[in-house]
């Protein structure tokens, strides 16, 4: 079982949601990413999603995609990511698995086997390509195999069965399910669509679904008690990251980790 | 001898290798809706005949084959023809696909349309055709365009559009693109997106080629009345592409008709300094689609420069990316200046006022025309009249 797979079925045995943060490397710089990561892992966090800055994210909303754009403004490289990355994960007292948060668009610039493997040798996980359908997905489902990396890819509301089965098919590691039509920080899902949402993905798939997309508070992490594996928070981390610093990162964190607990009574 | 491109793109929208679709789920099905509903108006003669009535008494089609006469002269060799887009109501071959999506939009039964644009063209075609149909529309716009195309700023307001600007990234075309993708995730059920040119995911390239192809078809039978063969040379302008799409697509299976694609080669061939995406890019994916791109080393999109709002694009369509690997279709570029010279030429010797994007065109066909004998003929696509540019060529050239 790869580095994911462990994880969530441990925390699973507990009855315990997966809390995954997600970050963006280089905001403000990759000194900060470093500390926000182990401030995460301190504070709780089983996964942890580093965004890699684009130019032209289509799947992110404007709180991420301003990170983003800061992130770009300070000249960051793919390649001062890995070194990081690589760093931290050869630490002999880091554990928790890193994923990827990767635009297409980047990974065949680098080259799609060249990606995969220099994510690999950095220590990562695992990859999610939010802009990858499953139609164009073999090439790089393939190499993350190889590599023995965990492609993650995304189903939607609107996702057929026929096509859910398909992109649980290439995903390795969790399904990751978007818990609204749009786009990440915005509304929540209403309980009882999203209930019936991941109850029909689950006739498709043995997958962990982990629900990411307009998940911000501890009360939208509450609702996916026993129904979903995992849940992802992004924007209000890099809200908080970017308005109160580690500091603020910290804080929020404590409480979005406290609601992944198994409810009492 | 005859390329089959009847049938392109194929069935997962490929072109060759280029197209495809490179975007997030949850713009898949309303993806796979629009393509069943475009093939199924493609093929109903209802709609092509409301289509080519609105075209006609509307927009005021077919546009005109005209011969530059007194540019002829003035170059010496080959004859200069303008296919007059700009002669289309709105002044530009926009409208053609703009109308066109709009009647798509309420076959789909959808109440609203979204559009992007950079110089505003595409906006105000839009706008036009949101008016005429009665669908409210939302135009996304660059903070830095805004500024720099008033007029049309102004055209799209009075037509009822809100004009919405788009603050991120570079402020300009591709933030816009970005902008206007991401609200039709979040308002698919109810909105159509109508993308401005030959890019963006499939069916998109060929939606708007095929509404775009109008141009080409009208060319090749006024060719043949006005001339009786066709031409030797067709030249068009390239931003995202569309209306070089529009005017190359009939004649692709012309092997013996020349295909020139002209982009803007700004101020020189530095990265961020031009937009020939085709000359100077690569293969890349950007907008949902796989095509050439400028991009730097790690695959972040380049700023791009023209003098042109309309060519400052730094993706282009993937059909062209296909024309040219198979060599069907020469690309090349006309920088800024060159430009603002081909605007004032035409303007004196024709008294008519180019805009920008066109005029890179005008360079190209001159160049063309002049290596070439009199009785050969090269066609210009006409693309757009030149009003909207007035202001900014005033600024530039001192007038
Ligand atoms: C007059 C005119 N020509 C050309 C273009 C470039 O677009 P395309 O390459 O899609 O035809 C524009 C875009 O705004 C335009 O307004």
């Amino acid at each position: 079982m790869s580095a994911i797979a462990t994880e969530l079925a441990k925390l699973k045995a507990k009855k315990q949601l997966a809390f995954i943060p997600f970050i963006t490397a280089g905001d403000p710089d990759l000194e900060t990413t470093v500390s926000a990561i182990t401030t995460l892992v301190d504070q709780g966090a089983n996964l942890i999603e580093i965004g890699f800055p684009f130019s032209d994210p289509v799947a992110d909303g404007p709180i991420i995609q301003a990170s983003y754009t800061r992130a770009l403004e300070k000249g960051i490289k793919i390649l001062d990511i890995f070194t990081r990355v690589q760093e931290l994960t050869s630490r002999p007292d880091f554990h928790t698995p890193l994923v990827g948060m990767v635009s297409y668009s980047l990974i065949f610039r680098y080259g799609v086997a060249e990606f995969t493997f220099a994510a690999k040798s950095a220590g990562f996980a695992g990859l999610i390509v939010p802009d990858l359908p499953p139609e164009e997905a073999d090439e790089l489902s393939q190499a993350t195999q190889s590599a023995e990396l965990d492609l993650i890819l995304l189903v939607t509301p609107t996702t057929t069965l026929e096509r859910a089965k398909k992109i649980a098919s290439l995903s390795r590691g969790f399904l990751y399910c978007v818990s609204i039509v749009g786009i990440t920080g915005t509304q929540s899902a209403q309980q009882q669509s999203l209930q019936q949402y991941l109850e029909r993905i689950r006739t498709v798939t043995d997958l962990p679904l982990c629900v990411g997309f307009g998940i911000s508070q501890p009360e939208h992490i509450q609702r996916l008690q026993g129904l979903a594996e995992g849940a992802i928070v992004g924007s209000s981390l890099v809200r908080c990251l970017h308005e109160k610093g580690i500091e603020g990162l910290k804080q929020q964190a404590q409480k979005l980790a406290q609601a992944t607990l198994p409810t009492q009574g | 001898m005859a390329i089959l491109t009847e049938n392109l793109p194929d069935s997962r929208g490929r072109f060759g290798r280029f197209g495809g679709r490179f975007v997030p789920e949850t713009l898949m099905f309303a993806l796979e809706q629009l393509t069943a509903a475009y093939l199924e108006a493609k093929s109903d003669p209802t709609f092509q005949k409301e289509f080519r009535q609105i075209m006609a008494d509307y927009v005021g089609r077919p546009s005109r084959l005209y011969y530059a006469k007194r540019l002829t002269e003035h170059v010496g060799g080959a004859q200069i023809y303008f296919k007059r887009e700009d002669l289309n109501h709105t002044g530009a071959h926009k409208i053609n696909n703009a109308i066109g999506q709009a009647l798509l939009t309420k076959r789909m039964g959808k109440t609203n349309i979204i559009a992007e644009t950079g110089a505003g063209q595409h906006g105000v075609a839009s706008a036009t055709a949101g008016a005429l149909l009665n669908l409210p529309c939302r135009v996304y716009m660059g903070s830095e365009d805004i500024r720099r195309q008033e007029l049309n700023v102004f055209r799209m307001k009075a037509m009822g559009t809100q004009v919405v600007p788009v603050e991120s990234g570079s402020k300009t075309l591709r933030d816009a693109v970005n902008e206007a993708m991401r609200e039709w995730m979040a308002t698919v059920e109810n909105t159509h997106y109508i993308i401005g040119s030959v890019i963006g995911p499939h069916p998109f390239p060929m939606i708007v080629r095929d509404f775009q192809s109008v141009i080409g078809e009208e060319t090749i039978a006024q060719s043949f009345e006005q001339f009786g063969t066709l031409p030797n040379v067709v030249v068009a302008c390239v931003g995202g592409g569309s209306n070089a799409a529009g005017m190359f697509y009939p004649f692709i299976p012309y092997s013996e008709v020349e295909l020139v694609g002209v982009e803007a080669g700004g101020r020189s061939c530095e990265s961020g300094e031009h937009a020939s995406t085709l000359s100077y890019g690569q293969p890349g994916v950007l907008h949902g689609t796989f095509s050439y791109v400028l991009q730097d080393h790690d695959g972040q999109t380049s700023p791009v420069h023209s003098v042109s709002a309309g060519l400052d694009y730094p993706g282009v369509g993937p059909e062209h990316a296909y024309w040219k690997e198979i060599q069907r279709v020469r690309y090349t570029s006309v920088g800024d200046r060159d430009a603002l010279e081909g605007f004032a030429l035409c303007s004196r010797l024709e008294g008519i006022l180019p805009a920008l994007e066109t005029a890179h065109g005008i360079v190209e066909t001159v160049r063309i025309a002049a290596k070439r004998p009199k009785h050969e003929r090269v066609v210009l696509c006409f693309s757009g009249r030149g009003d909207k540019d007035c202001a900014e060529i005033a600024r530039l050239l001192k007038l």
